[in-house]
């Protein structure tokens, strides 16, 4: 009976689980900035306890997103209970379900990270965080544009103030810059939903995207203006060249947490472009099929040849973390735009292994920075970025012990803290430069052959990659090349060059968020089978998009519950 | 009307720019109000019928329940929302600026006038 009672509940509590992403950060903020600044403690686990049980739901959804038996792994929500192009709709795909756990997994790295020193460095830092995770998930779920703008400023927000946590000259300069730049973002963004508003009369991503085939030949032109100017904001987001001078400053003045958080939010750009690029001008979209392709693709490869170029280019760790997520970023844009289902899959797998490596290298410079300033011997070539490797200091002096056949080396044990911190930047490398065998060389492999083989292997005999195909493979080759040049030798100058610095004081709630982050990348690699058999599933779904139109528009809402003796009342309802 | 309309948008747009690229904080944050009011007018001179003046935009007994007799709307519930964002949104900005101003001793956008003090790596 107890049992039965208990499974009815939770059988009609499930269709809400859909909103669990959003209400659960929001009510963790709530409840905290009710409690006073000294109760920190209260605060982290508070923290840290939603974090997790957001990874949990975020894990939930996506075994629900897997589920066959839901079209194209669908579940469509009505908050307000209004049928689809009236009321604000939630939708949950395999792309949102995946983006969610993948924001989960890097929240809970930085969250306990940050609950070793960082959050202490200011005010009101965990109900900012749990802010931040609320519109980074609003803005993965919701199925209408205005609501993506909400959850868009409801991110921007709380990362401006996570972005001012810890003050400082440098945070408030960067941040500065961060604000405006978003706001004018911002600006654009309303423009071109209400220009897109004004065309078709409807805000719904599934009705726009049926409207888009038949809007009269003399508004085509306003329609692409309108989604020109509305992909420029997510592109300011997504760090395209050149609207990215504002990342590297913003990125790496940040606290460390906050950075690795951070490194999501370049992918939000990038999955709303994704999003609605593929469901606006998809292959269903009659004379505006493929709109802007040639943009993206050209931008995404400016793009990641200035955040290759820029981590050649720069000394400190912060930078080199800040450029790698333009490069990762970059990648992205540049596959998406040529909007080819096997590339796609590719690329949402390269998302994955990216963001979790470029979180841990954020994690890992603060770390790094820290061991570097521990002690006062800081050499006047680290305080500067004034090309540190002409110094005089780092030429070996005569008779100085660099060689292994001279006695006083020997029996000289590496600390372990030294130890696991370079054995994380050299995983950290190989998946940001590509290597095997860490995912990195996974995605960027299987980009690469979905580009010479784009109808699958044997299926493509006679195709000729064209001039921006071509261009892309040597970008993906060479950037990884670049990248690899830039991390090597930031890690011979940290791990390998003769310091006489103390053991670097490592705790372990610091090394476990880094070592959690690195065991999900080789999660990617043990899995990599079953994680590209889903990405292909994504990239099926999101290449066909009316099924996804049709089953936001199909939803209907709940009917209400008679007066007397109500029911539990059922949410969702699936098509 | 729709000339004084996209006129005032015009104007608020080109200020706003022009303010925007302004080296001191204080102009940037006029250029971004300026900029947000453009937008807003802008919204809503994108309703689906028209600018629609002195119509109302929920029904009311006694007015005929057409579109000729009612104004869109939706562009109205943007703009309010646009409004209180963007209103919030400025006030932030003006926290950051007045902070940069003390932290620097400056107004300037980089919070320094001299080339020495660059923040770009």
């Amino acid at each position: 009976m107890q049992t039965g009672f208990t499974a009815s509940l939770t059988a009609s509590l499930m269709p809400h689980l859909i909103l669990a992403p959003i209400a659960l950060p929001l009510l963790t903020a709530g409840l905290m900035l009710l409690l006073r600044e000294e109760r920190q403690r209260t605060k982290v686990t508070l923290n840290i306890t939603s974090t997790f049980l957001g990874l949990v739901v975020a894990v939930l959804l996506l075994v629900q997103a897997k589920d066959p038996s839901l079209p194209g792994g669908l579940g469509v929500y009505l908050p307000g209970n209004w049928p689809a192009p009236f009321g604000i709709v939630l939708a949950i795909d395999r792309l949102s379900a995946m983006m969610l756990v993948l924001t989960s997994t890097v929240a809970l790295a930085t969250v306990l990270f940050s609950a070793a020193r960082w959050h202490r460095a200011g005010v009101h830092f965990h109900p900012l965080f749990q802010f931040q995770l609320m519109g980074l998930a609003g803005a993965f779920l919701t199925a209408d544009l205005f609501n993506l703008f909400v959850f868009f400023e409801i991110m921007l927000a709380a990362s401006y103030g996570l972005l001012l946590h810890g003050s400082g000259r440098p945070r408030v300069s960067a941040g500065l810059h961060y604000i405006a730049i978003n706001l004018a973002a911002s600006s654009l963004f309303l423009i071109g939903v209400s220009m897109l508003y004004g065309i078709t009369g409807t805000l719904n991503m599934a009705d726009l995207a049926q409207a888009v085939a038949g809007v009269a030949p003399a508004d085509r032109g306003l329609l692409h203006a309108a989604a020109a100017v509305l992909a420029v904001a997510f592109l300011i987001k997504a760090a395209v060249w050149p609207l990215n001078f504002w990342l590297v400053p913003a990125y790496s003045a940040a606290t460390a947490p906050v950075g690795a958080l951070f490194a999501l939010m370049t992918k939000v750009g990038v999955y709303s472009v994704l999003r609605l690029w593929t469901l606006l001008f998809g292959a269903e979209a009659g004379e505006s099929a493929q709109f802007g392709s040639l943009w993206l693709i050209g931008g995404g490869m400016l793009t990641m040849a200035f955040g290759a170029i820029g981590m050649l280019g720069s000394q400190r760790l912060g930078h080199l973390a800040g450029y790698s997520a333009i490069l990762s970023s970059g990648t992205l844009l540049a596959a998406v735009g040529f909007g080819q289902n096997l590339l796609t899959a590719g690329l949402l797998y390269y998302l994955l292994s990216s963001t979790l490596a470029v979180s841990a290298l954020f994690l890992l410079a603060d770390l790094i920075d820290r061991w570097r300033n521990d002690g006062s011997n800081l050499a006047p070539y680290e305080q500067t970025d004034d090309a540190p490797f002409l110094s005089a200091d780092l030429v070996p002096r005569e008779g100085m012990n660099l060689d292994d056949q001279e006695e006083a080396l020997i029996g000289q044990v590496i600390p372990a803290a030294a130890a696991f911190l370079g054995l994380a930047f050299m995983a950290c490398t190989l998946v940001i430069a590509g290597l095997p065998p860490l995912p990195g060389f996974v995605g960027k492999f299987a980009m690469i052959h979905a580009l010479l083989n784009p109808l699958g292997l044997g299926a493509s005999a006679g195709f000729h990659l064209g001039a921006a195909g071509w261009t892309l493979v040597a970008l993906l080759v060479g950037s990884g090349l670049l990248a690899l040049l830039a991390l090597t030798r930031a890690g011979i100058r940290h791990f390998w060059a003769a310091h006489d610095r103390a053991s670097p004081k490592l705790l372990v709630l610091e090394g476990l968020p880094i070592a959690l982050l690195l065991v999900a990348c080789a999660a990617l690699v043990w899995q990599a089978g079953a994680v590209m058999r889903y990405t292909q599933a994504t990239a099926d779904a999101l290449h066909a998009p009316s099924t996804y139109m049709r089953a936001v528009m199909t939803a209907t809402p709940v009917p209400n519950p008679p007066h007397t003796h109500a029911p539990a009342p059922q949410g969702a309802t699936p098509p | 009307m729709e000339l004084i309309l996209a006129l005032a948008i015009g104007v608020l747009t080109g200020s706003g720019v022009w303010l925007l690229l302004r080296p001191r904080t204080f102009q940037v944050i006029m250029g971004l109000s300026l900029l947000s009011y453009a937008v807003n007018l802008f919204i809503f001179s994108m309703g689906r019928l028209g600018l629609a003046i002195d119509k109302e935009p929920v029904l009311q007994p006694g007015v005929p329940q057409d579109l000729l007799h009612y104004a869109d709307p939706m562009p109205q519930a943007l703009t309010l929302t646009a409004i209180v964002i963007g209103f919030a949104m400025t006030a932030l900005f003006l926290v950051v600026l007045l902070a940069s101003r003390g932290m620097a001793g400056t107004d300037h956008v980089d919070g320094s006038r001299a080339k020495d003090a660059q923040e770009m790596p």
